[in-house]
């Protein structure tokens, strides 16, 4: 988003081949156990252990893969991601907009204190809380539902903070004035000025949540079990399974991977943007 | 929209006070829906954790809790595997962190030079942050297997090492775990770095070459201490996540049990809270450690602050 804002500021200073080099040297050591994986899928345990382990992927990883989904859920699980990513990526744009909002351009009493509660507790660890959570969703009988892991990320007070900071500086104070002077509801407002300027905010907000959401372990691996896993549940079933072979697991991690890592590609730069960006705020 | 700005435009300070009114009372109706989900699934369990930390609870029969008062934490403080798991959690921290957040900060400084494909290595770096936790470690166990991994034969080849362990052994299974870890935030702390470069002002770099200033002498004397506050922030964010520790040294262990290897060489103190509530039934000790991992946390937040502000007083 202020990627040309950035690169003004940008150092003037030329890369030369040295750091070419290095930058293309880090790029590829951190790339290699993604790719390496693509190559231990198709090595059976004996060729990984020989004296020159392959460095190639083979088609038998198709076989491999298929084997994968008979011992793991992983359509089921990746399923499950889809729903569950979906819909909290979704609450949380919706409700983080809304009190970002009240929070950026509305008066009412106790904001401030509000708003604090929210920023302070950014950096309380989701542990804190599992064990009454975990109790709670037995008591509502939503343990090894999906909505016991919805329910719980549908808001993120690092959400509320992001929408808050990019509506104050996006949305001009006069032009709210004018659309009440115009008669317009708060809502009208929200509806047609807030919303329509905020969109660039809400996408990133949107990526980083389904990222996020997609990748979450701790509190699925609680409230689901492998019968109703996410994708992330489903990779522990097929890695203390029963899988005879190193490429098996292998061949299932990456059938689960590859889908985000495909978006991933895709929608790279805005993640990136927003990661910058939120650091430069934050 | 057509609105027209001018019409506001005569009386500027009345009409702000005047049509910011409807504001006042459905400012509650916005914040509503997230402080109701916020509330009930974080706050209150948040500090419902104290409570059942003071008291006996079994999964099985959790309506019936026992006060025991602080029984479940002096039960930690003299408890054999709260103090592994202590010790564990802050190698395994510091072993992950802190090369980590050196490397970050030399990558953002190469990324920070005018450099072709810029974009593609900044995404090419932030995969691993898109690999999920689970699949990083699932692929790095195989990378580690003694006998068929790459990374032991890269070091028999290379250096003519024998083959290391890296799962029964203490040392090396926490450099894997930790190596997990590095893998996957380097590019992301990287990114932070570089967004917090980019924001110094360049005439400072000018001010400093004028002066006969090193492309060195630069770095440590403008660039680090313009990256003062984001340094900061990063420590904290890695302290915080290095405390909690979970899900790496869950799945690294080949049995899928939480004890963190064969003579928990590598448990931490969230496997060991996650083993206390879920395989023991001892959610009011599992309740105690979580809290106790919080003080933790607060305290090492706090040393941080101490240090960045000592520091900062010092230059």
């Amino acid at each position: 988003m202020s990627g040309l804002r950035m690169s003004r500021r940008r150092s003037p200073l030329a890369a030369g081949w040295g750091v070419y080099l290095t930058v293309i040297v880090v790029t590829v050591v951190s790339a290699f156990p993604l790719y390496y994986t693509i190559v231990m899928a198709s090595h059976t345990n004996a060729e990984m252990a020989s004296d020159s382990p392959p460095l190639l992927p083979t088609t038998s990883i198709f076989d491999n893969l298929k084997k994968a989904l008979e011992i793991a859920p992983l359509n089921h699980g990746l399923w499950n991601s889809l729903i569950v990513s979906g819909t909290v990526t979704l609450g949380t744009i919706a409700f983080c907009t809304l009190a970002g909002f009240a929070f950026a351009k509305l008066h009412f009493r106790g904001r401030n204190l509000l708003l604090g509660l929210c920023i302070g507790t950014m950096m309380v660890p989701m542990q804190m809380g599992v064990i009454p959570l975990y109790m709670m969703m037995a008591r509502l009988g939503l343990t090894g539902h999906l909505s016991a892991v919805i329910l719980p990320t549908l808001v993120t007070a690092f959400g509320v903070f992001f929408m808050r900071q990019y509506i104050m500086q996006a949305v001009p104070d006069e032009l709210l004035d004018a659309a009440y002077v115009d008669g317009a509801s708060t809502l009208q407002t929200f509806l047609h000025i807030v919303v329509p300027a905020t969109r660039p905010a809400m996408a990133v907000l949107g990526m980083l949540t389904f990222l996020t959401t997609w990748n979450d372990f701790f509190w699925p691996i609680l409230a689901l079990n492998s019968q109703n896993p996410t994708v992330q549940v489903a990779f522990q079933s097929l890695a203390t399974g029963y899988a005879p072979q190193q490429s098996i697991i292998m061949a299932g991690t990456l059938y689960g991977t590859v889908p985000v890592l495909i978006a991933f590609a895709f929608l790279g730069k805005h993640i990136v943007g927003g990661i910058m960006q939120g650091a430069v705020k934050g | 929209m057509a609105v027209s700005i001018d019409r506001v435009a005569p009386t500027p300070s009345d009409g702000r006070r005047k049509f910011r009114l409807p504001g006042r009372r459905t400012g509650y109706a916005y914040v509503a829906p997230f402080f109701i989900v916020f509330f009930a699934f974080s706050l209150y369990p948040w500090i419902d954790t104290a409570w059942v930390s003071l008291h006996d609870v079994r999964l099985t029969t959790y309506d019936q809790q026992t006060w025991i008062g602080l029984e479940n934490y002096q039960n930690l403080m003299t408890n054999k595997f709260f103090w592994n798991a202590f010790k564990n959690t802050i190698t395994i921290g510091v072993i992950s962190t802190v090369p980590q957040l050196c490397m970050a900060l030399g990558i953002a400084h190469l990324l920070n030079y005018r450099i072709r494909g810029r974009t593609f290595f900044r995404v090419a770096l932030l995969m691993p942050y898109a690999t999920s936790l689970a699949a990083a470690t699932v692929i790095f166990v195989e990378l580690f297997d003694k006998n068929t991994g790459i990374i032991n034969w890269g070091l028999q080849s290379l250096f003519h090492l024998p083959p290391i362990d890296w799962q029964g052994s203490k040392w090396p299974s926490q450099v894997a775990v930790s190596s997990i870890v590095i893998w996957r935030w380097t590019g992301y702390n990287a990114l932070i770095y570089l967004a917090g470069m980019q924001s110094i002002d360049y005439s400072l770099y000018e001010a400093a070459s004028i002066d006969g200033a090193s492309r060195w002498r630069q770095f440590l004397h403008v660039t680090l201490p313009g990256l003062r506050p984001v340094i900061l922030f990063t420590i904290v964010v890695s302290t915080i996540g290095a405390t909690q520790l979970f899900g790496e040294p869950l799945l690294y262990d080949p049995t899928g049990q939480p004890n963190g290897g064969s003579s928990n060489q590598y448990q931490t103190l969230g496997l060991l809270m996650y083993q206390q509530g879920w395989t023991y039934d001892r959610l009011g000790l599992a309740s105690a450690t979580a809290w106790t991992m919080f003080v933790i946390i607060v305290i090492a937040v706090l040393i941080n602050l101490g240090f960045a502000r000592r520091r900062a007083a010092r230059s």
